[in-house]
């Protein structure tokens, strides 16, 4: 029997047909990356391949590597395999893979939504025989609203933090997240944006992606200069000595976790909203129905029900097993078992018996 | 209840007390009266019964949402919590219909007894108009799990500024045995609810920390056993007669001892006294566990009537000839409650009780502080837990006020806190949950602050192993969270600053003293009073 398409080993995904690999998280020597966020691109690999939206990006990560561009849609021969890169409208240049061996059709999803966002490359289903796909929030307990409600949303919450004489600071991821704020906010007052955000705002800006002004936070900007401002920043940073020192504002965090109430809470934030890079339940399910394909294989997310789920409606499905550290927050899963474990004071004497409470 | 999903949203979304009174006097001064009487009831715990149950709700969820069990519960355990996974996963509401928190409660009310497919029908059609907020605060109502982080002083702080009522008369009459669906606001406010056995709030004493030496002249106190019973308020007032307990729950059935009293009491008598199981024979009370055989009982067995016979030991006389005497003198309240009791004859009825079923708790004489130091270090030997310390001139005050009342107990270390998590043991105990972590209140909020593991009976364990499985509100792999309103006993060796814990404290040995089936979560001890320990254990 002839080797499958695609096969999942230590490093990552690996096509024996092309001698590459998808996403890898050790060294290789042949990279195909779907997207920049620092869990699919990994540095240590002897050469990289992604769009050329996606390339700027990885290269101001990564530092100096030997890179490859490609255009969304082209087709690529590697080894036995032919390549090409489809949107997956997770983030600015994010690809789907599409690797087809002696006409058997393979993509891998990478990070994706369905729901175009404005900036990102609009996702395109790709048809295919086997897909695998993330499953971030792979729980019906998932369903999104449309981005202009959520965008709404915001700008209501950063209108009546101004009019009360205070800043807003938005924690975002900084690659993606905090882009798709920019593009997807009305003009309401002086953006700033903290030093991560701003490096990634300013490759995307010089790549011709629009996005508004936005002025670099330093030690002299704060609720004096800047009133009513609008502060965009990494999830680390709220409630952090750097944004204490902003002044009187409010914060907010901005992912698709805040769906949950459990875990808005425990992030101590009064506010939080709810929008996501990834696929929501309904977005899982529209995406995989389009590819037409019979096997599923899922990561990245609740896999175990989703597998069920999708095995309960006749697919032929698995699970791969990755090794994502995740620094997109949305990627992360919730703390669990949460702060009630860890806030409940084991007393001194009796720790040590506590072996199963303190986790 | 598009309002009170607004006012929920604006309580959940800060720790602020400031801006909760706000949110909530606002709330008071805007939302339809009957809702408003709604909310106060919610917020004193006066909850509808529940009218469909968490498995009917788990299956008739999944069947709207159209997926199978399995996905519902995998579901249910990334959420944590029942109304919001039902709300977050049924399909969003075709058209949405603005139910009032007063039509939704009545709604609910109406169901109960109800067949299943009416219930279930009820159920689905208001699910299927409401928004995802609403839904879940609908679903709260159907589960019963409330808690909105507003403690009982924030709740009349919040009233008094919609209403301009001061806020211990409010207090006073958010109290007794009022009927949500049919009181009204104005009622409520001015007073005409609450019913003739309305009784008044509890004054409580604070710890006393620092020497007794510290409260000045000796001759300006009084002084009393602390008993180990469970605080009790009787009412005798014309063709009413109740006895309350300090949870606001009614006991008076509980107690047929004191049932004669309401002939022989004068009439507008409510006295605050200390429920006792009492050794007749030796005069003295039964120790706690007596009187806990007691508690849990609607019926009283005859046996255990003679086992465990209750006595009413006088503090406190509240209402004398139907007049609210609270704000007199304690001297002269005193004199008064004396006078009540010499004037019972010297038994009731010999049937039920063969000594007075009420007497005075009698006055601790002593001259200096050390004379009183030696009394107290006596108090195990009277079955008390210490003594308390009120000053002659105090009123009878509206919760707990420092400063004029003390209680200076034997063993400085025990704290009431209320149960927050639980989780099962090991071994033996592995079906049984047996580990639990506390809270007590700071501010609005409940902080734990510790865990404890022993100390009840296995019996004890089973039945609070029942009750967990039935209000698990979240779980986190074998952690369940329950809610806040078992409240228990802890005693422990010392006290500790910790950093690492968000209580900043660390106890050593706690372990739990006892189950207080009598007190509620209102009653329990506060972070303060627990940083207090800490600084007089230095
Ligand atoms: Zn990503
Ligand atoms: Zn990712």
């Amino acid at each position: 029997m002839a080797d499958p398409v695609l096969t999942f080993t230590d490093r990552g995904i690996f096509c024996p047909a092309g001698g590459f690999h998808i996403d890898p998280w050790r060294p290789v020597p042949r990279a195909l990356i779907t997207h920049g966020h620092s869990d699919h691109a990994r540095p240590g690999m002897g050469s990289y391949l992604a769009t050329h939206q996606a390339l700027p990006v990885i290269r101001r990560r990564l530092g100096p590597i030997t890179a490859e561009g490609i255009a969304y849609g082209e087709v690529r021969p590697i080894g036995g395999a032919r390549v090409s890169f489809h949107p997956a409208g997770h983030v600015p240049g994010s690809a789907q893979i599409r690797v087809e061996v002696a006409g058997e059709v393979w993509v891998v999803s990478g990070d994706y939504k369905t729901e175009p966002d404005g900036l990102a490359e609009a996702f395109q289903p790709v048809t295919c025989h086997s897909f695998i796909t993330e499953c971030t929030f792979g729980l019906p307990v998932f369903r999104w609203q449309p981005q202009p409600q959520v965008m709404a949303s915001i700008a209501d919450w950063w209108q009546a933090n101004a009019a009360a004489g205070k800043m807003s600071i938005l924690g975002a991821y900084s690659f993606g997240k905090a882009q798709r704020l920019l593009a997807g906010l009305p003009d309401l007052g002086p953006i700033l944006t903290h030093g991560a955000v701003e490096d990634m705002t300013e490759v995307l800006r010089a790549q011709g992606y629009r996005l508004p002004a936005t002025i670099r936070a330093t030690a002299d900007t704060s609720a004096k200069t800047h009133p009513g401002a609008l502060v965009i920043a990494p999830p680390s940073a709220l409630g952090s000595a750097w944004a204490n020192r902003l002044g009187p504002a409010e914060a907010a965090f901005v992912s698709g976790w805040m769906a949950v109430r459990g875990i808005r809470r425990r992030r101590a934030l009064g506010t939080g909203f709810v929008l996501s890079d990834h696929a929501d339940w309904a977005g899982l399910d529209a995406a995989i129905t389009a590819t037409g394909a019979e096997r599923v294989f899922v990561t990245h997310g609740y896999t175990a029900p989703f597998r069920r789920w999708l095995e309960s409606r006749g697919y032929d499905a698995g699970i791969v097993e990755t090794r994502f550290t995740g620094d997109d927050p949305d990627d992360t899963p919730p703390d669990l078992p949460p702060d009630a474990t860890h806030e409940a004071a084991p007393d001194t004497a009796t720790n040590a018996a506590a072996d199963g409470g303190a986790a | 209840m598009n309002r009170f999903a607004t006012l929920f949203a604006a309580l959940d979304g800060t720790t602020k007390t400031g801006v909760k009174t706000r949110a909530l006097a606002d709330y008071f001064r805007a939302a339809p009266e009957a809702d408003r009487v709604w909310t106060i009831a919610l917020l004193t715990g006066r909850r509808p019964r529940r009218a469909v149950t968490s498995t009917e709700l788990h299956l008739w969820a999944a069947e709207a949402a159209g997926i199978p069990d399995w996905l519902f519960e995998e579901s249910y355990s990334v959420v944590g919590d029942l109304a919001e996974t039902i709300a977050l996963l049924l399909p969003p509401a075709e058209a949405t219909a603005d139910l009032g928190l007063d039509a939704a409660i009545r709604g609910l009310i109406r169901l109960t007894g109800q067949p299943v497919e009416a219930r279930r029908a009820a159920v689905l059609a208001t699910w299927g108009q409401l928004p995802a907020t609403e839904r879940f605060l609908y679903n709260k109502l159907l589960t019963g799990g409330f808690r909105m982080g507003v403690a009982q002083g924030l709740l009349t702080r919040a009233l008094s500024l919609a209403t301009g009522v001061e806020e211990a008369t409010l207090a006073h009459r958010l109290m007794g045995d009022w009927d949500p669906a049919s009181t009204r606001f104005s009622a409520l406010i001015d007073g005409d609810a609450g019913g003739d056995a309305r009784p008044f709030p509890f004054a409580l004493a604070s710890p006393l920390e620092a020497g007794a030496e510290t409260l000045g002249q000796p001759e300006d106190w009084l002084a009393e056993w602390k008993w180990d019973g469970i605080r009790g308020q009787l009412i005798a007032r014309p063709g009413t007669f109740a006895l309350w307990s300090r949870g606001e729950e009614l006991v008076t059935d509980r107690f047929p001892e004191f049932g004669p009293l309401a002939d022989f009491l004068p009439p507008g008598t409510v006295i605050d006294a200390e429920v006792l199981a009492w050794d007749q024979a030796a005069n003295r009370p039964l120790p706690f566990a007596a009187l806990q055989r007691r508690i849990g009982r609607k019926t009283v067995p005859k046996a255990l009537l003679a086992e465990a016979p209750a006595r009413l030991l006088a503090y406190d006389l509240l209402e004398d000839g139907g007049t609210d005497i609270r704000d007199r003198p304690l001297s002269q309240r005193r004199a008064r409650l004396e006078a009540i009791i010499a004037a019972l004859p010297p038994s009731l009825s010999p049937s039920l009780s063969p000594g007075l079923p009420l007497t005075l708790s009698p006055s601790l004489t002593f001259q200096t502080w050390e004379s009183l130091a030696r009394i107290r270090a006596t108090a195990r030997e009277h079955e008390a837990e210490g003594v308390m310390l009120k000053r002659a001139t105090s009123p009878y005050f509206t919760g707990r006020k420092r400063g004029d009342w003390w209680k200076w107990k034997l063993d400085p270390y025990t704290v009431d806190a209320v149960l927050l998590y639980a989780q099962a043991g090991h071994g033996r105990r592995a079906n049984l949950f047996t580990d639990f972590t506390f809270g007590v209140r700071d501010g609005n909020d409940l902080v734990p602050f510790t865990k404890a593991y022993s100390g009840l009976t296995d019996a004890e364990f089973g039945e609070i192993t029942r009750w967990v499985q039935r209000h698990t509100l979240e779980r986190y792999g074998p952690v369940r969270k329950v809610p806040a309103e078992l409240v228990f006993e802890i005693g422990f060796e010392g006290i500790q600053e910790s950093p690492r814990h968000k209580s900043g404290i660390a106890l050593r040995f706690p372990r739990m003293l006892r189950w207080r089936r009598d007190k509620g979560v209102a009653e329990i001890d506060t972070l303060a009073s627990l940083r207090a320990l800490l600084r007089a254990a230095d």
